[in-house]
């Protein structure tokens, strides 16, 4: 059972968060408000008249519409012809569904242009693509999954402008998220879900943030971190004058990573911020060795590793949660144990020479499960039956049972609960304190702030500011990010008349 | 822990069998629609099948359609389709007939060499389409197939009186094997069995232990069911695509053996061809499974000798045709059903337990 004894009211014209850790039973609510699972009890009702509902398709035609996560779109299609595709009826294909899209734009003021190529968008307008789409199709009730994961700031801003006006409009927003301070500051109901319960409802103007995670946590949460520095002289890892060059579609050549430097000490955090798509994700690929520089040096440890394999670097200590855990972390159809040996099938307790060790690899997997607190049945079940939050709790065991001399953690806790997300701070944490080098990557400010010793900002394939993580505001931050403001963010004036900012 | 391993069991079982009754019941309807008796068609199929002769025949014929099936697996594993096991196997053999032609050493020496030539012929033939994928990115379905075709004309350019062949009566063949360089047999009645089902045997057991229990295995089934992720986990996975379209050919040249060393001893216009498409049909329907492959080759064959046998009785032979292909097409769909069942049921397990587990604990804190 992941669900029981559920209720939930949500008021119409109004915009209702449901927040709940991860496996909490938010998604399979979801699921059965847009009838893709069908509950065992219980009733939903639609405006006073209970209905039952069997598939998407039923929901669609009770207005209710879902945005995914993860986006639906086809790439190659224009926007008009993805918002058309597989709803053709009601308004064609050519005239008047363009007519329409533009009309629905318009009034929810989604700015969509219709002709644009989807793989041309960013993330956001894919985002309000697919709001469209479910308008489109006749919503009056938008589910929204945590649609805030993968924008920044200025972005989320946005979103909950075009969520204010579908509200304004007589629309039902319901709202999944993990970010506190972002339901807060747009939802009218917050109601609370964990372990498969709803166990409160309440207003925004009457809890904090604190509160609410205490909630959904079920218990207090750990106070907030003593910042003690262990940076050492130590230096672990050492970039120079890395230089990364990418090939568009049409055959023009880009810089993604330029004239990028820095040095990473034994127990030091260094956090970089930036917008996504800013060259970040290049810049792990490089250091990972999945691409390989045009330019500069990576030394791990004292030795060039700049053009060597990705598994010798995985062998000379790196540890890698990556961003995408799906595309580069897992196995999904693989058992857990299987996962465990993903990228380090060449150490111990993994395989003996060049043959696997099934029994320790085992042993092992159930150690993790036990010491990081990763919630399964067992270590036989694959890693797509886990929620997301402890397949990242698997990624982050497996990762640290290698003893790594330095972790790449990209957005370690994106799309993870309170719970898992505490806990795994406390790990990189613990880690630090003996001695690991991290590379933090994350569009969550907080975080970046909180774990990092020392800051950097990232705009277009370039280190372009850095930033003392005790005096810096997420604010300040975030006006980097952009490209308003570079050098040391303490003195933007002097900083920017020498421009790079390395100091 | 059990009661995932039990469900396991029960999936792994339901699979084939709903194929099997659903490929009954589509055959059945085909034979009833040509206004023949489905039972007594199968009644002649099973009574014939089981005679002792056919099951010689069957077992003969199914060591090179398993051989077949593994060097599709192979590729298969790594999510590479490698449709040119056919044009593989048959150029492998043909070399390796040339090659056994020409020798006259001992058969310790000789047998084993004419393996090795095959093999290596068939690896070489696989790895121009591995190379071609990773180096210029084409579409192994594509160069594979054309391979196909480029074999089948080298094989026609030498296969000629004036050039690697000789002629005997109406049939060109590549010149005898010495008499040595003949295969074992294992002596059954009426007939005997090909000793390279021994060989078969061993190629099975290496694939299971290659794939289940090496790192190489881990990193290729990492490769097949999740490019990205076995990149990032330290696999190259260029060098993996042509390592494990070698390897494929490497088995696959081993699929004319048993013809060459067993029962033709030369490579001739009539030496078979297709097997490397039917390896494809039972890599499906055995699930890459050693031992399902096995089976899978068995059944293939048991439909073949059967066929024959219904046009003597009156049936259509297509009717075998028309069985192996529904039998395929309803593994692959009843495989993919059960699949999908039995991974949402793992999520739900999972939750469920879970859940019940939180509930627990909850009770527990309340009672504290």
């Amino acid at each position: 059972m992941a669900n029981h004894d559920i209720d939930i009211t949500v008021r119409r014209g109004t915009v209702h968060a449901l927040v709940g850790e991860n496996g909490a039973g938010k998604s399979t609510l979801m699921k059965i408000l847009y009838g893709m699972q069908k509950p065992d009890e219980g009733t939903i009702a639609i405006a006073g008249e209970q209905v039952s509902l069997h598939s998407p398709a039923d929901a669609i035609a009770r207005g209710i519409g879902m945005v995914h996560q993860h986006f639906m779109l086809a790439d190659n299609l224009t926007v008009l012809e993805n918002v058309v595709l597989g709803a053709e009826k009601p308004y064609g294909i050519a005239g008047r569904a363009r007519a329409k899209v533009k009309e629905i734009s318009d009034a929810y003021g989604l700015n969509v242009r219709p002709d644009v190529l989807v793989e041309d968008l960013g993330v956001a307008d894919r985002q309000r693509v697919e709001i469209l789409k479910v308008l489109y199709r006749g919503a009056r009730t938008l589910i929204l999954d945590e649609p805030t994961a993968v924008l920044v700031p200025q972005e989320v801003d946005a979103l909950f402008d075009n969520l204010r006006e579908l509200k304004a409009e007589g629309l039902t927003v319901i709202f999944i998220s993990h970010k506190l301070g972002e339901v807060l500051s747009v939802a009218d109901d917050i109601t609370v879900i964990r372990r498969g319960t709803t166990v409160a409802s309440v207003v925004p103007a009457e809890t904090t943030p604190r509160q609410l995670a205490e909630l959904m946590v079920g218990s207090e949460l750990p106070s907030p971190e003593t910042r003690e520095s262990t940076v050492t002289d130590r230096p672990m890892l050492g970039v120079e004058d890395l230089k990364l060059c990418a090939t568009d579609p049409d055959g023009t050549v880009r810089e993604v990573l330029d004239d990028i430097t820095f040095t990473i000490h034994q127990g030091e955090v260094l956090g970089i911020a930036g917008v996504e798509g800013n060259g970040q994700a290049e810049l792990v690929e490089a250091i990972m060795g999945m691409r390989d520089p045009d330019g500069g040096t990576i030394v791990l440890n004292g030795a060039d590793i700049s053009h060597e394999p990705t598994r010798l670097r995985r062998e000379s200590g790196i540890g890698y949660i990556p961003e995408d855990r799906h595309r580069h972390g897992l196995l999904l159809e693989a058992p857990l144990w299987e996962n465990r040996i993903l990228g380090h099938v060449t150490e111990k307790p993994n395989s003996n020479g060049s043959l696997l060790d099934l029994k320790a690899a085992r042993a092992d997997t159930e150690r993790i499960v036990r010491d990081y607190d990763v919630r399964t049945p067992g270590i036989e079940v694959t890693a797509a039956s886990l929620s997301g939050g402890n397949q990242q709790k698997l990624i982050v065991g497996r990762e640290m049972s290698h003893d790594p001399k330095l972790l790449i953690a990209a957005h370690p806790t994106r799309g993870v609960d309170v719970g898992a997300q505490a806990q795994i701070w406390d790990q990189i944490r613990q880690a630090r304190r003996e001695g690991l080098a991290v590379l933090l990557i994350s569009a969550d400010l907080d975080e970046l702030i909180g774990l990092s010793d020392t800051l950097r900002v990232m705009y277009r394939g370039r280190l372009v500011a850095d930033a003392d993580p005790a005096t810096i505001t997420p604010e300040e931050l975030g006006s980097a990010m952009t490209g308003a403001a570079s050098g040391h963010l303490e003195h933007p004036h002097d900083a920017a008349q020498n421009g790079g900012g390395d100091r | 822990m059990k009661r995932f391993d039990k469900d396991r069991l029960v999936l792994g079982i339901a699979a084939p069998l709903l194929a099997i009754v659903a490929a009954l019941i589509v055959t059945s309807l085909v034979i009833l629609s040509a206004g023949d008796d489905p039972m007594r068609a199968f009644a002649v199929m099973a009574d014939y099948g089981s005679k002792s002769d056919s099951q010689v025949w069957i077992i003969n014929k199914a060591v090179p359609y398993y051989l077949s099936a593994i060097a599709v697996a192979i590729g298969f594993r790594m999510n590479l389709f490698n449709i040119g096991v056919d044009g593989q196997y048959r150029i492998a053999a043909f070399f390796a007939a040339v090659v056994g032609g020409s020798l006259a050493l001992p058969g310790i020496i000789q047998i084993p060499l004419i393996i090795v030539v095959a093999m290596f012929v068939g690896a070489v033939w696989a790895g121009i389409a591995g190379l071609l994928k990773t180096t210029r990115g084409v579409s192994e379905v594509i160069s594979t197939i054309m391979l196909n075709a480029i074999a089948a004309s080298v094989i026609g350019y030498f296969l000629q009186p004036s050039r690697l062949a000789v002629k005997e009566e109406n049939l060109i063949h590549t010149p005898y094997l010495p008499d040595t360089s003949h295969f074992f047999e294992i002596p059954t009645t009426p007939k005997p069995v090909e000793g390279f089902i021994v060989v078969a045997v061993i190629v099975g057991v290496l694939y299971w232990f290659l794939l289940g229990r090496t790192r190489f295995g881990f990193d290729l089934r990492a490769v097949g069911q999740s490019e990205s992720a076995a990149l990032a986990s330290g696999v190259s996975v260029k060098r993996m695509v042509v390592t494990s379209m070698v390897l494929s050919g490497t088995a696959a040249g081993l699929v004319g053996m048993p013809t060459l060393l067993g029962s033709s001893y030369n490579y001739g216009t009539d030496f078979p061809a297709g097997i490397g498409f039917t390896g494809i049909a039972i890599a499906l329907l055995g699930r890459n499974h050693p031992v399902g492959m096995a089976l899978g080759a068995l059944l293939w064959g048991f439909l073949e000798r059967t066929g024959g046998q219904l046009e003597f009785e009156g049936y259509a032979q297509e009717v075998v045709g028309v069985m192996q292909g529904v039998i395929v097409l309803c593994v692959v769909i009843a495989y993919e059903i059960v699949r999908r069942y039995g991974l949402k049921s793992q999520q739900r397990k999972v939750g469920a337990q879970l859940a019940a587990q939180a509930r627990k604990t909850e009770k527990a804190e309340v009672s504290a």
